[in-house]
């Protein structure tokens, strides 16, 4: 997928990391592999699957036996040597709080600045404070935060050491339902307001969906997949049994407005959808994500239903479930593609089959960006 | 009650003794810790085990030894003599020596304990934020374990204050040299002075009572703290 950058937009990185334990024979981490060295890369799993470790291995925390790392042109690690952590022009954010307690969430900034080996630049620090949203938190100690404000200073901190590449470890696993929706938001500016690659890890399709540009997915220590978001995302049902919540991205852009209805019109590639209106203007870029539940399939258009997204498409594949009721569909509409889990007994009855035209009836689309 | 000048010179040799001690054995007992605190090694039981010796050996058997490794024949006596630094025991110095093996491990296991609860994660966030391995050690280590390190700047400080039978066996009982506290009270009792015996007693049990008092009010309010400051 990256073929056409020059080295010195690309991360590389080759890592061997056997198990600690010497009667294991296994691999730990076993991945050769370079990505695009800008946007935000999801390292994607499940539990147990290395990617903890692989980022571990990226910030020099764990030495792999045979290793080699090259970020951006500049050597981390090779054959000939092995870069220390301190040494490596990075922000690494912990899944859990990892401010420390004995400064205020000031002197933890603070210690940032101090060894950015940067003159201090007031601009950036109040842009920090300002996206992250703790001025009024400084002067509390990280006992006085709660999980949310107290995994922002550690993102603003991550940020004011001045990183060339920031790693962020499940930055929202040790966070509530509620407390990740309020930390959501400040990711994706940080994504928009800072040019900085990120390296994202993750066992969450939903935060995967909503901040990747493109994706690397783990599975017990070696690399099984790597691409744009959306396309890794249309292959997830399977190789990971995603089940409930597998589904893809679509990347469109709002067309219209429809006043009377509160809905919008969102076009991509040769398709639209209508969904609710969420204040976003004509124009605006909008990243949807379809759940393969949310997609059921006929033969032709119904003017008589309720359900508002028909769309026109092509059988590519289709392929069993771990369940052996269902089964996944996959589906071309333009150079998009859907996914759809259907049971098998309509695959059967509809007597689908791959190259085949049918009509995609979408029951829900979420927006995530 | 009055203290005679030989009381006095006394006392401020325990005193001498028990600060010099300190500054030594924090300064020794703390990469002791640090190595046992962290290391993998299958020499880390051994280790520990020697650091704790004093803790079970009677202060005479610990004596005995030091005395012959440090006298004439010992091979630190023929160092120090090579050296001409002269022999050791029955000096002030060989006191020190002495004590601070027989205090070292009150002041190692505080500082070992509070190394091993910071855990590695401080340790890596501080290497994620530039700082290296000094600037880990003093910005982190050093006031994160802050408790560890005054407890056993206590413990090691009245601990060389209360010893006696090390004392006996390398220092003697040379007046202004290594005639403590205890070694005078002793005298005492010897020559039936019990007054000034029980003069100096009583400021031994006054002495360790405020200690222990002071120490454990420390510890309540480091206790109180830490949770407080909330771990990493």
């Amino acid at each position: 997928m990256s073929t056409s950058l020059e080295p010195a937009e690309l991360i590389q990185a080759r890592f061997q990391l056997r198990f600690s334990a010497q009667t294991s024979t296994g691999f730990a981490l076993d991945l050769d592999t370079e990505f695009p060295g800008r946007g935000v890369t999801a390292i994607f799993g499940q539990s147990g699957s290395g990617k903890t470790t692989l980022l571990r291995c990226v910030a020099g925390l764990e030495r792999a036996t045979d290793g080699r790392l090259v970020v951006k042109g500049e050597v981390w690690q090779d054959e000939q040597g092995f870069r220390p952590t301190h040494k490596r022009p990075l922000g690494y954010v912990f899944q859990e709080s990892s401010l420390f307690p004995h400064l205020t969430a000031q002197g933890n900034l603070d210690y940032a600045i101090k060894r950015s080996g940067y003159p201090h630049d007031e601009d950036l620090y109040q842009r920090v404070l300002s996206i992250m949203g703790i001025e009024p938190v400084l002067e509390r100690y990280p006992s006085q935060l709660s999980g949310g404000e107290r995994q922002r200073v550690a993102i603003a901190r991550a940020l004011l050491i001045r990183p060339r590449l920031l790693l962020m470890d499940e930055p929202l696993a040790s966070l509530d339902a509620a407390r990740k929706q309020e930390i959501l938001p400040y990711l994706e500016k940080l994504h928009a307001s800072f040019d900085l690659p990120i390296l994202y890890v993750s066992h969450s399709v939903d935060e995967v969906a909503r901040l990747a540009d493109q994706v690397l997915v783990l599975d017990e220590g070696r690399l099984i997949d790597q691409g744009p978001v959306s396309e890794v995302l249309s292959h997830l049902d399977r190789s990971l049994g995603m089940g409930e919540d597998a589904g893809v991205v679509l990347q469109g852009r709002v067309t219209e407005r429809d006043n009377r209805w509160h809905l919008a019109r969102v076009a991509f590639d040769r398709g639209e959808l209508w969904i609710g209106d969420g204040g976003d203007p004509v124009g605006q870029p909008l990243r949807l994500r379809i759940l393969a539940r949310d997609i059921s399939l006929a033969h032709s258009p119904h003017a008589d239903t309720s359900v508002l997204n028909q769309l026109p498409v092509e059988v590519e594949d289709i392929a069993d479930d771990h369940n052996p009721a269902m089964a996944w569909v996959r589906l071309k509409a333009g150079s998009e593609r859907l996914i759809a889990r259907v049971t098998r007994r309509s695959v059967a009855h509809l007597a689908l089959a791959p190259g085949q035209r049918i009509w995609a009836y979408i029951k829900s689309v979420a927006i995530v960006r | 009650m009055t203290f005679s000048d030989a009381d006095l010179a006394a006392i401020w040799l325990t005193l001498k003794l028990a600060t010099t001690v300190t500054a030594l054995l924090l300064v020794l007992g703390t990469p002791i810790a640090w190595w046992l605190a962290r290391t993998r090694s299958r020499w880390k039981g051994p280790v520990g085990a020697v650091v704790a010796l004093p803790l079970v050996l009677p202060p005479t058997v610990l004596g005995f030894y030091l005395l012959l490794v440090m006298g004439p024949n010992g091979w630190v006596g023929q160092l120090t003599q090579a050296l001409g630094l002269g022999l050791l025991p029955f000096t002030f110095w060989g006191l020190v020596v002495a004590s601070v093996f027989y205090s070292l491990p009150f002041v190692v296991q505080p500082i070992h304990n509070a190394i091993e609860a910071l855990g590695e994660r401080p340790l890596e966030t501080a290497a994620t934020l530039r700082a290296g391995p000094w600037d880990r050690f003093f910005t982190v280590v050093l006031p994160m374990a802050r408790p560890g390190f005054i407890t056993a700047a206590i413990l090691g400080f009245a601990h060389t204050v209360g010893e006696f039978g090390v004392v006996l066996m390398i220092g003697g009982n040379i007046p202004g040299e290594t005639r403590v506290v205890s070694v005078q009270i002793y005298d005492h009792v010897e020559a039936l002075a019990y007054g000034q015996a029980h003069g100096l007693s009583a400021l031994m049990v006054a002495f360790s009572f405020l200690v222990l008092l002071g120490l454990y009010g420390f510890q309540r309010n480091a206790r109180f703290g830490m949770t407080f400051g909330g771990r990493p």
